[in-house]
Protein backbone atom coordinates (compact mmCIF):
# COMPACT_ATOMS: atom_id res chain seq x y z
CA UNK A 1 0.00 0.00 0.00
CA UNK A 2 1.01 3.62 0.02
CA UNK A 3 3.34 3.45 3.00
CA UNK A 4 6.32 3.22 0.71
CA UNK A 5 6.37 6.74 -0.56
CA UNK A 6 6.99 7.29 -4.22
CA UNK A 7 9.98 9.58 -4.30
CA UNK A 8 9.23 10.88 -0.82
CA UNK A 9 5.64 11.71 -1.60
CA UNK A 10 2.24 10.16 -1.25
CA UNK A 11 0.55 9.09 -4.50
CA UNK A 12 -0.94 11.95 -6.49
CA UNK A 13 -4.48 10.85 -5.61
CA UNK A 14 -3.94 12.16 -2.07
CA UNK A 15 -3.50 15.69 -3.40
CA UNK A 16 -6.13 15.80 -6.12
CA UNK A 17 -9.30 17.80 -5.61
CA UNK A 18 -11.14 14.49 -6.08
CA UNK A 19 -13.84 13.09 -3.92
CA UNK A 20 -15.07 13.77 -0.40
CA UNK A 21 -16.13 10.16 -0.02
CA UNK A 22 -13.75 8.02 1.99
CA UNK A 23 -14.92 4.77 0.37
CA UNK A 24 -14.42 6.12 -3.12
CA UNK A 25 -11.01 7.43 -2.23
CA UNK A 26 -9.84 4.18 -0.64
CA UNK A 27 -11.15 2.29 -3.63
CA UNK A 28 -8.85 4.35 -5.83
CA UNK A 29 -5.69 4.02 -3.70
CA UNK A 30 -5.93 0.78 -1.71
CA UNK A 31 -9.08 -1.17 -2.60
CA UNK A 32 -7.86 -4.18 -0.63
CA UNK A 33 -8.77 -2.35 2.59
CA UNK A 34 -12.48 -2.27 1.78
CA UNK A 35 -14.81 -5.03 2.92
CA UNK A 36 -16.08 -7.27 0.15
CA UNK A 37 -13.12 -6.49 -2.08
CA UNK A 38 -12.39 -10.14 -2.75
CA UNK A 39 -15.74 -11.78 -3.24
CA UNK A 40 -15.25 -15.50 -2.62
CA UNK A 41 -17.15 -17.95 -4.77
CA UNK A 42 -19.56 -20.54 -3.47
CA UNK A 43 -22.40 -20.16 -1.06
CA UNK A 44 -23.60 -21.35 2.30
CA UNK A 45 -20.54 -19.90 4.05
CA UNK A 46 -22.59 -17.95 6.58
CA UNK A 47 -21.37 -20.22 9.39
CA UNK A 48 -18.04 -18.39 9.14
CA UNK A 49 -19.25 -15.44 11.17
CA UNK A 50 -21.79 -15.31 14.00
CA UNK A 51 -25.13 -13.53 13.79
CA UNK A 52 -25.90 -10.43 15.77
CA UNK A 53 -29.45 -10.38 17.00
CA UNK A 54 -31.93 -7.82 18.31
CA UNK A 55 -31.86 -4.02 18.06
CA UNK A 56 -34.71 -1.73 19.01
CA UNK A 57 -35.08 2.03 18.47
CA UNK A 58 -37.79 4.46 19.44
CA UNK A 59 -38.24 8.20 19.37
CA UNK A 60 -39.38 10.48 22.16
CA UNK A 61 -40.07 14.22 22.02
CA UNK A 62 -36.70 15.84 21.27
CA UNK A 63 -34.67 12.72 20.67
CA UNK A 64 -34.27 9.06 19.94
CA UNK A 65 -33.17 5.97 21.88
CA UNK A 66 -31.53 2.88 20.44
CA UNK A 67 -30.74 -0.28 22.39
CA UNK A 68 -29.30 -3.64 21.50
CA UNK A 69 -28.81 -6.96 23.24
CA UNK A 70 -25.29 -8.33 23.54
CA UNK A 71 -25.59 -11.83 22.16
CA UNK A 72 -24.17 -13.26 18.95
CA UNK A 73 -25.06 -16.79 17.92
CA UNK A 74 -23.68 -19.35 15.56
CA UNK A 75 -26.42 -21.83 14.90
CA UNK A 76 -27.55 -23.05 18.30
CA UNK A 77 -24.33 -21.95 19.98
CA UNK A 78 -23.85 -18.64 21.77
CA UNK A 79 -20.77 -17.27 20.06
CA UNK A 80 -20.41 -14.08 22.07
CA UNK A 81 -22.10 -12.80 25.22
CA UNK A 82 -20.97 -9.20 25.26
CA UNK A 83 -20.82 -8.09 21.66
CA UNK A 84 -21.17 -4.39 20.89
CA UNK A 85 -23.59 -3.83 18.03
CA UNK A 86 -24.19 -0.13 18.56
CA UNK A 87 -21.82 2.42 17.09
CA UNK A 88 -21.67 6.14 17.55
CA UNK A 89 -21.17 7.41 14.01
CA UNK A 90 -21.00 11.13 14.69
CA UNK A 91 -22.25 13.76 17.10
CA UNK A 92 -25.90 13.28 16.06
CA UNK A 93 -26.20 9.76 14.72
CA UNK A 94 -25.63 6.14 15.65
CA UNK A 95 -25.93 2.89 13.80
CA UNK A 96 -26.54 -0.69 14.90
CA UNK A 97 -26.79 -3.83 12.84
CA UNK A 98 -28.25 -7.31 12.82
CA UNK A 99 -26.97 -10.24 10.81
CA UNK A 100 -23.44 -11.34 9.95
CA UNK A 101 -21.35 -9.81 12.71
CA UNK A 102 -18.01 -9.72 10.89
CA UNK A 103 -19.49 -7.77 8.00
CA UNK A 104 -21.68 -5.58 10.19
CA UNK A 105 -18.86 -4.32 12.41
CA UNK A 106 -16.77 -3.42 9.38
CA UNK A 107 -19.71 -1.69 7.74
CA UNK A 108 -20.36 0.39 10.85
CA UNK A 109 -16.70 1.34 11.15
CA UNK A 110 -16.49 2.34 7.52
CA UNK A 111 -19.71 4.34 7.77
CA UNK A 112 -18.33 6.22 10.74
CA UNK A 113 -15.13 7.16 8.91
CA UNK A 114 -17.20 8.06 5.86
CA UNK A 115 -19.27 10.62 7.78
CA UNK A 116 -16.28 12.12 9.54
CA UNK A 117 -14.24 12.24 6.35
CA UNK A 118 -16.97 14.10 4.51
CA UNK A 119 -17.30 16.55 7.38
CA UNK A 120 -13.58 17.32 7.41
CA UNK A 121 -13.18 17.50 3.65
CA UNK A 122 -16.21 19.70 3.05
CA UNK A 123 -16.18 21.67 6.27
CA UNK A 124 -19.83 20.85 6.91
CA UNK A 125 -21.87 17.94 8.19
CA UNK A 126 -24.02 15.75 5.95
CA UNK A 127 -27.77 16.12 6.40
CA UNK A 128 -29.48 13.24 8.19
CA UNK A 129 -31.07 12.16 4.87
CA UNK A 130 -27.63 12.33 3.29
CA UNK A 131 -26.26 10.02 5.98
CA UNK A 132 -29.21 7.65 5.53
CA UNK A 133 -28.71 7.52 1.76
CA UNK A 134 -24.98 6.98 2.10
CA UNK A 135 -25.64 4.02 4.38
CA UNK A 136 -28.13 2.65 1.83
CA UNK A 137 -25.41 2.71 -0.84
CA UNK A 138 -23.04 0.89 1.47
CA UNK A 139 -25.59 -1.82 2.24
CA UNK A 140 -26.25 -2.17 -1.50
CA UNK A 141 -22.50 -2.57 -1.99
CA UNK A 142 -22.68 -5.63 0.24
CA UNK A 143 -25.32 -7.30 -1.95
CA UNK A 144 -22.80 -9.76 -3.40
CA UNK A 145 -21.91 -10.92 0.10
CA UNK A 146 -25.59 -10.99 1.09
CA UNK A 147 -26.35 -13.33 -1.81
CA UNK A 148 -23.80 -15.73 -0.35
CA UNK A 149 -25.47 -15.72 3.01
CA UNK A 150 -23.67 -12.82 4.74
CA UNK A 151 -26.77 -10.73 5.18
CA UNK A 152 -26.40 -7.65 7.32
CA UNK A 153 -29.01 -4.96 7.88
CA UNK A 154 -28.36 -1.77 9.81
CA UNK A 155 -30.65 0.50 11.77
CA UNK A 156 -29.77 4.19 11.72
CA UNK A 157 -30.97 6.68 14.28
CA UNK A 158 -30.22 10.36 14.34
CA UNK A 159 -31.25 13.70 15.65
CA UNK A 160 -32.48 16.04 12.92
CA UNK A 161 -31.28 19.49 13.92
CA UNK A 162 -33.47 21.29 11.42
CA UNK A 163 -36.72 19.65 12.57
CA UNK A 164 -35.68 19.11 16.22
CA UNK A 165 -36.79 15.48 16.19
CA UNK A 166 -35.21 12.06 16.48
CA UNK A 167 -35.56 9.88 13.39
CA UNK A 168 -35.18 6.18 12.65
CA UNK A 169 -34.20 4.59 9.33
CA UNK A 170 -34.33 0.90 8.54
CA UNK A 171 -32.84 -0.98 5.58
CA UNK A 172 -33.24 -4.18 3.69
CA UNK A 173 -30.41 -6.30 2.34
CA UNK A 174 -30.48 -4.71 -1.14
CA UNK A 175 -30.10 -1.20 0.24
CA UNK A 176 -33.76 -0.20 0.40
CA UNK A 177 -34.10 2.64 2.87
CA UNK A 178 -37.26 3.16 4.89
CA UNK A 179 -37.97 5.86 7.40
CA UNK A 180 -39.75 4.44 10.41
CA UNK A 181 -42.11 6.43 12.55
CA UNK A 182 -42.01 6.29 16.32
CA UNK A 183 -40.25 2.93 16.70
CA UNK A 184 -38.68 0.01 14.93
CA UNK A 185 -36.76 -3.17 15.62
CA UNK A 186 -34.48 -5.43 13.60
CA UNK A 187 -32.87 -8.84 14.09
CA UNK A 188 -34.03 -12.29 15.04
CA UNK A 189 -35.99 -11.15 18.09
CA UNK A 190 -37.43 -8.09 16.38
CA UNK A 191 -40.93 -9.50 16.04
CA UNK A 192 -41.29 -9.86 19.79
CA UNK A 193 -39.49 -6.63 20.57
CA UNK A 194 -41.65 -4.66 18.17
CA UNK A 195 -44.84 -6.12 19.62
CA UNK A 196 -43.65 -5.16 23.07
CA UNK A 197 -42.73 -1.58 22.11
CA UNK A 198 -46.02 -1.23 20.27
CA UNK A 199 -47.94 -1.84 23.49
CA UNK A 200 -45.71 0.24 25.74
CA UNK A 201 -45.03 3.21 23.47
CA UNK A 202 -46.61 6.53 24.30
CA UNK A 203 -46.15 9.82 22.50
CA UNK A 204 -45.15 11.64 25.69
CA UNK A 205 -42.37 9.35 26.86
CA UNK A 206 -39.39 11.10 28.38
CA UNK A 207 -35.81 9.92 27.90
CA UNK A 208 -35.77 7.59 30.91
CA UNK A 209 -39.19 6.24 29.97
CA UNK A 210 -38.00 5.53 26.43
CA UNK A 211 -34.92 3.72 27.74
CA UNK A 212 -37.15 1.68 30.05
CA UNK A 213 -39.47 0.73 27.15
CA UNK A 214 -36.43 -0.32 25.09
CA UNK A 215 -35.17 -2.54 27.92
CA UNK A 216 -38.61 -4.09 28.47
CA UNK A 217 -38.87 -4.88 24.78
CA UNK A 218 -35.41 -6.46 24.69
CA UNK A 219 -36.40 -8.59 27.67
CA UNK A 220 -39.51 -9.72 25.76
CA UNK A 221 -37.37 -10.50 22.71
CA UNK A 222 -34.97 -12.56 24.84
CA UNK A 223 -37.95 -14.24 26.46
CA UNK A 224 -39.19 -15.70 23.18
CA UNK A 225 -36.15 -15.70 20.89
CA UNK A 226 -33.31 -17.98 21.92
CA UNK A 227 -30.80 -15.98 19.89
CA UNK A 228 -31.42 -12.77 21.86
CA UNK A 229 -29.64 -12.34 25.18
CA UNK A 230 -31.47 -10.90 28.17
CA UNK A 231 -29.82 -8.82 30.91
CA UNK A 232 -27.16 -11.02 32.55
CA UNK A 233 -27.22 -9.95 36.21
CA UNK A 234 -24.57 -12.45 37.26
CA UNK A 235 -21.99 -11.55 34.66
CA UNK A 236 -23.04 -7.90 34.74
CA UNK A 237 -23.68 -7.83 31.02
CA UNK A 238 -26.44 -5.41 30.11
CA UNK A 239 -27.85 -4.10 26.85
CA UNK A 240 -26.12 -1.12 25.26
CA UNK A 241 -28.25 2.00 25.08
CA UNK A 242 -27.56 5.13 23.02
CA UNK A 243 -29.53 8.35 23.38
CA UNK A 244 -29.33 11.16 20.83
CA UNK A 245 -30.82 14.55 21.55
CA UNK A 246 -30.11 18.19 20.83
CA UNK A 247 -27.10 17.81 23.13
CA UNK A 248 -25.62 15.14 20.89
CA UNK A 249 -24.91 11.45 21.20
CA UNK A 250 -24.67 9.87 24.62
CA UNK A 251 -24.06 6.27 25.56
CA UNK A 252 -26.09 5.64 28.69
CA UNK A 253 -23.58 4.72 31.44
CA UNK A 254 -23.48 1.01 32.35
CA UNK A 255 -24.49 1.74 35.94
CA UNK A 256 -27.69 3.46 34.84
CA UNK A 257 -28.55 0.67 32.41
CA UNK A 258 -27.76 -1.89 35.11
CA UNK A 259 -30.14 -0.19 37.53
CA UNK A 260 -32.99 0.01 35.00
CA UNK A 261 -32.40 -3.51 33.70
CA UNK A 262 -32.40 -4.89 37.24
CA UNK A 263 -35.75 -3.16 37.83
CA UNK A 264 -37.09 -4.79 34.67
CA UNK A 265 -35.89 -8.22 35.78
CA UNK A 266 -37.32 -7.75 39.29
CA UNK A 267 -40.61 -6.57 37.80
CA UNK A 268 -40.77 -9.79 35.86
CA UNK A 269 -40.47 -11.80 39.08
CA UNK A 270 -43.94 -10.55 40.00
CA UNK A 271 -45.32 -10.41 36.45
CA UNK A 272 -43.38 -12.74 34.15
CA UNK A 273 -45.02 -11.26 31.05
CA UNK A 274 -44.15 -7.72 32.04
CA UNK A 275 -46.27 -4.57 32.13
CA UNK A 276 -49.68 -4.80 30.50
CA UNK A 277 -51.36 -2.21 28.31
CA UNK A 278 -54.82 -1.04 29.31
CA UNK A 279 -57.84 -1.95 27.18
CA UNK A 280 -59.73 1.11 25.94
CA UNK B 1 20.81 31.76 -30.93
CA UNK B 2 20.45 31.55 -27.21
CA UNK B 3 22.82 30.31 -24.58
CA UNK B 4 21.33 28.93 -21.36
CA UNK B 5 22.71 30.89 -18.44
CA UNK B 6 24.48 28.92 -15.80
CA UNK B 7 22.91 29.46 -12.42
CA UNK B 8 24.71 28.06 -9.41
CA UNK B 9 22.58 25.65 -7.37
CA UNK B 10 23.10 27.79 -4.27
CA UNK B 11 21.73 30.77 -6.13
CA UNK B 12 18.82 28.74 -7.44
CA UNK B 13 17.83 27.62 -3.96
CA UNK B 14 18.25 31.09 -2.59
CA UNK B 15 16.04 32.52 -5.31
CA UNK B 16 13.38 29.93 -4.63
CA UNK B 17 13.53 30.58 -0.91
CA UNK B 18 13.27 34.33 -1.45
CA UNK B 19 10.34 33.80 -3.75
CA UNK B 20 8.52 31.61 -1.23
CA UNK B 21 9.24 34.01 1.65
CA UNK B 22 7.90 36.95 -0.26
CA UNK B 23 4.78 35.02 -1.16
CA UNK B 24 4.18 34.04 2.44
CA UNK B 25 4.87 37.57 3.67
CA UNK B 26 1.97 38.89 1.62
CA UNK B 27 -0.51 37.05 3.83
CA UNK B 28 -1.30 37.38 7.49
CA UNK B 29 0.11 35.25 10.30
CA UNK B 30 -1.22 32.51 12.49
CA UNK B 31 -0.24 31.39 15.97
CA UNK B 32 -0.57 28.13 17.86
CA UNK B 33 -0.01 27.95 21.60
CA UNK B 34 -0.70 25.81 24.63
CA UNK B 35 -3.25 26.86 27.24
CA UNK B 36 -4.43 25.13 30.39
CA UNK B 37 -7.04 23.03 28.60
CA UNK B 38 -5.11 22.06 25.48
CA UNK B 39 -3.90 23.87 22.38
CA UNK B 40 -5.23 27.12 21.00
CA UNK B 41 -4.97 27.98 17.29
CA UNK B 42 -5.58 31.52 16.09
CA UNK B 43 -5.31 32.99 12.60
CA UNK B 44 -5.85 36.46 11.29
CA UNK B 45 -8.48 35.58 8.71
CA UNK B 46 -11.37 37.64 7.39
CA UNK B 47 -13.06 34.74 5.65
CA UNK B 48 -15.53 32.58 7.50
CA UNK B 49 -15.41 29.77 4.97
CA UNK B 50 -11.87 29.65 3.57
CA UNK B 51 -10.24 28.22 6.64
CA UNK B 52 -6.62 28.55 7.67
CA UNK B 53 -7.23 26.32 10.67
CA UNK B 54 -8.79 22.89 10.42
CA UNK B 55 -9.11 19.47 11.94
CA UNK B 56 -6.94 16.63 10.68
CA UNK B 57 -7.85 13.89 13.13
CA UNK B 58 -9.12 13.21 16.64
CA UNK B 59 -6.28 14.97 18.44
CA UNK B 60 -4.61 16.76 15.58
CA UNK B 61 -5.13 20.23 14.18
CA UNK B 62 -3.70 22.04 11.17
CA UNK B 63 -2.89 25.72 10.76
CA UNK B 64 -1.46 27.26 7.62
CA UNK B 65 -0.50 30.57 6.08
CA UNK B 66 0.38 31.51 2.54
CA UNK B 67 -1.36 30.59 -0.68
CA UNK B 68 -4.76 29.09 -0.01
CA UNK B 69 -4.97 26.53 -2.85
CA UNK B 70 -1.57 25.16 -1.95
CA UNK B 71 -2.16 24.64 1.74
CA UNK B 72 -5.70 23.45 1.07
CA UNK B 73 -4.14 20.66 -1.00
CA UNK B 74 -1.91 19.80 1.92
CA UNK B 75 -4.88 19.77 4.28
CA UNK B 76 -6.85 17.37 2.07
CA UNK B 77 -3.81 15.16 1.81
CA UNK B 78 -3.46 15.09 5.59
CA UNK B 79 -7.12 14.28 6.20
CA UNK B 80 -6.96 11.46 3.66
CA UNK B 81 -3.77 10.04 5.06
CA UNK B 82 -5.05 10.19 8.63
CA UNK B 83 -8.42 8.64 7.84
CA UNK B 84 -6.92 5.81 5.81
CA UNK B 85 -4.34 5.13 8.50
CA UNK B 86 -6.94 5.23 11.28
CA UNK B 87 -9.26 2.93 9.36
CA UNK B 88 -6.50 0.51 8.49
CA UNK B 89 -5.14 0.23 12.02
CA UNK B 90 -6.74 2.04 14.92
CA UNK B 91 -7.69 5.62 15.70
CA UNK B 92 -4.85 5.82 18.24
CA UNK B 93 -2.33 4.95 15.55
CA UNK B 94 -2.59 8.29 13.81
CA UNK B 95 -0.02 10.74 15.15
CA UNK B 96 0.94 14.31 14.57
CA UNK B 97 4.52 13.28 13.96
CA UNK B 98 3.54 11.07 11.00
CA UNK B 99 1.56 13.88 9.46
CA UNK B 100 4.30 16.42 10.04
CA UNK B 101 6.79 14.07 8.39
CA UNK B 102 4.62 13.59 5.35
CA UNK B 103 4.13 17.32 5.01
CA UNK B 104 7.85 17.88 5.36
CA UNK B 105 8.64 15.30 2.69
CA UNK B 106 6.03 16.65 0.34
CA UNK B 107 7.12 20.26 0.73
CA UNK B 108 10.78 19.27 0.53
CA UNK B 109 10.24 17.43 -2.74
CA UNK B 110 8.26 20.29 -4.23
CA UNK B 111 10.92 22.77 -3.15
CA UNK B 112 13.83 20.90 -4.66
CA UNK B 113 12.19 19.50 -7.77
CA UNK B 114 9.75 22.02 -9.12
CA UNK B 115 10.47 25.45 -10.49
CA UNK B 116 8.04 27.20 -8.21
CA UNK B 117 8.18 26.39 -4.51
CA UNK B 118 4.95 26.38 -2.54
CA UNK B 119 4.36 29.60 -0.67
CA UNK B 120 3.08 28.02 2.51
CA UNK B 121 4.08 27.52 6.09
CA UNK B 122 2.12 25.12 8.22
CA UNK B 123 1.71 23.93 11.78
CA UNK B 124 0.62 20.46 12.85
CA UNK B 125 -0.44 20.33 16.51
CA UNK B 126 -1.39 17.29 18.50
CA UNK B 127 -2.93 17.50 21.94
CA UNK B 128 -1.75 14.78 24.33
CA UNK B 129 -3.14 13.34 27.55
CA UNK B 130 -1.11 15.85 29.53
CA UNK B 131 0.46 19.18 28.58
CA UNK B 132 3.86 17.48 28.48
CA UNK B 133 2.61 15.16 25.73
CA UNK B 134 1.48 17.99 23.45
CA UNK B 135 3.32 18.19 20.15
CA UNK B 136 3.59 21.24 17.92
CA UNK B 137 5.46 21.03 14.62
CA UNK B 138 6.21 23.87 12.26
CA UNK B 139 6.91 22.94 8.66
CA UNK B 140 8.30 25.54 6.30
CA UNK B 141 8.09 25.89 2.52
CA UNK B 142 11.37 23.99 1.98
CA UNK B 143 10.31 21.00 4.04
CA UNK B 144 12.22 21.89 7.20
CA UNK B 145 10.47 20.65 10.27
CA UNK B 146 10.82 22.18 13.72
CA UNK B 147 9.53 20.65 16.94
CA UNK B 148 8.26 23.70 18.81
CA UNK B 149 7.74 24.03 22.55
CA UNK B 150 4.73 25.85 23.94
CA UNK B 151 3.98 28.26 21.14
CA UNK B 152 4.74 29.01 17.52
CA UNK B 153 3.99 31.74 15.01
CA UNK B 154 3.93 31.27 11.27
CA UNK B 155 3.62 33.78 8.48
CA UNK B 156 5.48 36.55 6.75
CA UNK B 157 6.41 38.52 9.82
CA UNK B 158 6.28 35.62 12.22
CA UNK B 159 9.39 36.87 13.99
CA UNK B 160 7.79 39.99 15.39
CA UNK B 161 4.68 37.97 16.22
CA UNK B 162 6.77 35.29 17.92
CA UNK B 163 8.57 37.93 19.97
CA UNK B 164 5.29 39.37 21.18
CA UNK B 165 4.08 35.86 21.95
CA UNK B 166 7.20 35.00 23.88
CA UNK B 167 6.88 38.04 26.11
CA UNK B 168 3.41 37.14 27.27
CA UNK B 169 3.22 33.39 26.91
CA UNK B 170 2.30 31.45 30.03
CA UNK B 171 2.12 27.69 29.62
CA UNK B 172 -1.04 27.01 31.62
CA UNK B 173 -2.96 30.22 31.06
CA UNK B 174 -6.76 30.10 30.93
CA UNK B 175 -8.28 30.15 27.45
CA UNK B 176 -9.27 33.83 27.50
CA UNK B 177 -5.78 34.87 28.60
CA UNK B 178 -4.12 32.70 25.96
CA UNK B 179 -6.45 34.15 23.34
CA UNK B 180 -5.53 37.63 24.49
CA UNK B 181 -1.84 36.77 24.18
CA UNK B 182 -2.43 35.40 20.69
CA UNK B 183 -4.43 38.37 19.40
CA UNK B 184 -1.96 40.77 20.98
CA UNK B 185 0.85 39.01 19.14
CA UNK B 186 -1.01 38.89 15.82
CA UNK B 187 -1.77 42.59 16.10
CA UNK B 188 1.98 43.30 16.26
CA UNK B 189 2.45 42.05 12.73
CA UNK B 190 4.49 44.29 10.41
CA UNK B 191 5.26 46.53 13.34
CA UNK B 192 1.73 47.86 13.18
CA UNK B 193 -0.50 48.03 16.20
CA UNK B 194 -4.02 47.11 15.26
CA UNK B 195 -6.96 45.95 17.29
CA UNK B 196 -8.23 42.55 16.13
CA UNK B 197 -11.95 41.95 16.44
CA UNK B 198 -13.88 38.69 16.39
CA UNK B 199 -14.68 39.24 12.71
CA UNK B 200 -10.98 39.17 11.78
CA UNK B 201 -10.14 36.07 13.71
CA UNK B 202 -10.35 32.40 13.05
CA UNK B 203 -10.06 30.54 16.33
CA UNK B 204 -10.10 26.85 17.20
CA UNK B 205 -9.04 24.74 20.16
CA UNK B 206 -7.88 21.19 20.66
CA UNK B 207 -9.53 20.50 24.00
CA UNK B 208 -7.76 17.89 26.06
CA UNK B 209 -10.83 17.01 28.13
CA UNK B 210 -13.17 16.62 25.17
CA UNK B 211 -14.27 13.12 24.17
CA UNK B 212 -13.76 11.63 20.72
CA UNK B 213 -12.72 14.50 18.47
CA UNK B 214 -10.87 17.22 20.36
CA UNK B 215 -11.02 19.90 17.69
CA UNK B 216 -13.58 22.62 18.12
CA UNK B 217 -14.03 25.96 16.41
CA UNK B 218 -14.67 28.98 18.58
CA UNK B 219 -16.77 31.66 16.97
CA UNK B 220 -19.78 33.89 17.37
CA UNK B 221 -20.84 34.94 20.83
CA UNK B 222 -18.42 32.61 22.60
CA UNK B 223 -15.46 34.16 20.80
CA UNK B 224 -16.61 37.71 21.51
CA UNK B 225 -17.10 36.86 25.18
CA UNK B 226 -13.66 35.24 25.42
CA UNK B 227 -12.01 38.23 23.75
CA UNK B 228 -13.66 40.63 26.18
CA UNK B 229 -12.77 38.48 29.16
CA UNK B 230 -9.17 38.30 27.97
CA UNK B 231 -8.95 42.07 27.58
CA UNK B 232 -10.45 42.71 30.99
CA UNK B 233 -7.99 40.23 32.48
CA UNK B 234 -5.13 41.95 30.66
CA UNK B 235 -6.13 45.38 31.97
CA UNK B 236 -6.58 44.09 35.50
CA UNK B 237 -3.16 42.41 35.35
CA UNK B 238 0.18 44.10 34.90
CA UNK B 239 -1.21 47.23 33.32
CA UNK B 240 0.42 47.09 29.95
CA UNK B 241 3.81 46.28 28.62
CA UNK B 242 4.30 49.33 26.45
CA UNK B 243 3.45 48.27 22.87
CA UNK B 244 6.74 47.02 21.54
CA UNK B 245 7.33 47.62 17.89
CA UNK B 246 8.21 44.65 15.74
CA UNK B 247 11.64 45.81 14.66
CA UNK B 248 13.31 46.31 18.02
CA UNK B 249 13.23 42.68 19.08
CA UNK B 250 13.77 41.20 15.69
CA UNK B 251 17.24 39.82 16.19
CA UNK B 252 16.48 37.82 19.29
CA UNK B 253 13.35 36.40 17.71
CA UNK B 254 15.27 35.11 14.74
CA UNK B 255 17.60 33.17 16.95
CA UNK B 256 14.71 31.86 18.98
CA UNK B 257 12.65 30.53 16.13
CA UNK B 258 14.90 29.87 13.21
CA UNK B 259 17.04 27.01 14.47
CA UNK B 260 16.86 23.93 12.30
CA UNK B 261 15.63 25.94 9.35
CA UNK B 262 17.25 24.35 6.31
CA UNK B 263 17.12 27.36 4.04
CA UNK B 264 19.67 30.13 4.22
CA UNK B 265 19.34 32.16 7.35
CA UNK B 266 20.01 35.58 5.79
CA UNK B 267 17.58 38.29 6.67
CA UNK B 268 16.09 39.03 3.30
CA UNK B 269 15.24 42.61 2.60
CA UNK B 270 11.63 42.79 1.49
Amino acid sequence: MFEGFEGGRLPAAFMSAGTSSFTEFVRSVSPELLPGHHLPSGEGAEHLTPDATTIVALTFPGGVVMAGDRRATQGNVIANRDMEKLFRTDEFSAVAFAGSAGIGIELARLFQVELEHYEKMEGRVLSLEGKANKLAQMVRGNLGMAMQGFVVVPLLVGYDETADVGRVFSYDAVGGRYEEHRYHSIGSGSVYARGSVKKLYRDDLDETGAVRVALESLYDAADDDSATGGPDLHRKIFPLVDVITEAGHRRVPTDDVARLATEVVQGRAAHPDGPTATLS
Amino acid sequence: MSMPFYVAPEQQMKDKADYARKGIARGRSAVVLQYEGGILMVADNMSRTLHKISELYDRIGFAAVGRYPEFENLRLMGVRFADVRGYQYDRRDVSGRQLANIYAQTLGTVFSESLKPWEVEIVVAEVGDTAADDEIYRITFDGSIVDERGFVAVGGSSESVATALKQRFVADAPLSAALNTATHALARENGSDRELEAGNLEVAVLERAREHRKFRRVHGRRLTALLEEGRARGRAGSGGDGGDGGTAARGSAASASADGDGADEDQTDE
